[in-house]
Parts: C-alpha cells; structure tokens; sequence
C-alpha cells in the first residue's frame, strides 16, 4: 500500500491553485471537472514520487469549525519540507505570504508557519544535518 | 499579587515567559513545539493551555488576535510590580 493523495481543504479551488503553483512553486497534476466543483490536485516537482494534494472545496459544514479551532490555536494541517528555511521565508514574505510563526530553532529541524490564503495555516520544515 | 506568585510558581510557566520574553507573539502551537522539542517537556496541548490559562488571569500573558490565530504576548506589568513594592536596590533614607 502506497500514500498516493492527501487532501487539504481550500476555500476557493481556482485562488487555491494560483496560490499552490505561482506562489509556492508546485506543479498541477489533475484538474477534471466534477459538478461545481473540480478533482484538483497539485505535487512538487522536486519530488515527483511523493503524494499528490487534492485541493479539495472546503463547501462542507464540518470544514469551517473544524478549520477555525485548528486556526485559532496556530495548527497546521500539512507540512512540507524545504532545503532553506531562511530563504523560503525571505521568498514568501516578500510575496506577500503571511507568517503565524517564523522560523523557529527547535533543535533538530527550523520551523516555520504559514497562512495559505484558502483557509489552512502550512508549516514548512528545514531538518538540521546530523 | 498572590496571582502573580501563584503563576511563578512553576517552572514550565517560567520557560514559557522565558520563550514569550524571548520571541513576543506565538500561537499555542509554536508554544507546544518549542516546549516539547527544545525543553523536552512532553506535555499535552490542554495542559499547556492551562498553564497559559494560569499566566493569562495573572496578566503575565495577554493575548491578540491577527488574522484567525490568537497569539500570546509576555506582559511584564505585573513584574514592576513587585520591584515597586519591593525595590530591588535598597532605599538609601
């Protein structure tokens, strides 16, 4: 058995991908109209073997409460790794991307945390060499 | 000022003013991580919660809301004062 797809909740799937492509750098996989909605997925191309996210419409009822005490108390619901923590953050920030934690020293990897503009905070992750 | 006492009176609420001192504004997330990863304290989110919840009705912590995320802030007022009362040079009288 294989991790193949995660999902992410995304409040808008149209502003999800320009979010997910133009800003952060991931490439579209999937994008199959279903209903109203799409079958919409993103995936890195730095490692074209790991998952797919599937920006899934957050239309649900559950999504909101769910989303808003994960919010609240700066959770983040998916994490990505990065080779340079310091220079992703410089990147992001200067497009506008806004921090809930910026990078932080937690001995054996930098942590970082973000709002993905489509309702998740994201962390990205530097694991120190050991 | 018995609340202020009362909430030094613990050593994982004095590290997390040491950390709101050191870096101000984090959300209990940040919180929970650098507790459990660079102080090896291994304590459940709710615990920590009350532990904030202690320093909070102290007025050693304050919290704000930016965005969706509530953040907490190291409030020293309280601190003042005790060395106000108590002065930490000696009256010369």
């Amino acid at each position: 058995m294989k991790i193949a797809l995660t999902s992410l909740f995304v409040d808008d799937q149209r502003a999800a991908l320009a979010f997910y492509t133009d800003v952060l750098g991931f490439t579209k996989g999937h994008d199959i109209p279903l209903g109203e909605d799409f079958w919409l997925t993103v995936r890195s191309p730095e490692s074209p073997d790991s998952p797919e996210i599937l920006l899934e419409p957050s239309s649900h009822p559950a999504v909101k409460p769910y989303r808003d005490a994960l919010i609240e108390d700066g959770i983040p619901l998916a994490q990505f790794a990065v080779e340079d923590l310091q220079s992703e953050y410089d990147r992001l920030t200067a497009k506008g991307v806004v921090f809930t934690q910026a990078p932080t020293d937690i001995g054996t990897a930098m942590m970082a945390v973000f709002d993905d503009t489509c309702g998740n905070l994201i962390q990205l992750v530097e694991m120190k060499q050991v | 000022m018995a609340d202020v006492f009362h909430a030094l009176d613990d050593e994982t609420r004095r590290i997390i003013l040491d950390e709101l001192s050191a870096r101000d504004g984090q959300t209990l997330f940040e919180i929970c991580s650098v507790l459990a990863m660079r102080h090896q304290r291994g304590l459940t989110r709710q615990a920590i919660s009350q532990h904030l919840a202690v320093l909070e009705s102290a007025h050693l912590v304050v919290t704000e809301r930016r965005g969706r995320s509530k953040f907490h802030y190291f409030n020293p007022g309280p601190l003042a004062e005790i060395t106000g009362r108590w002065p930490t040079e000696k009256r010369t009288e």
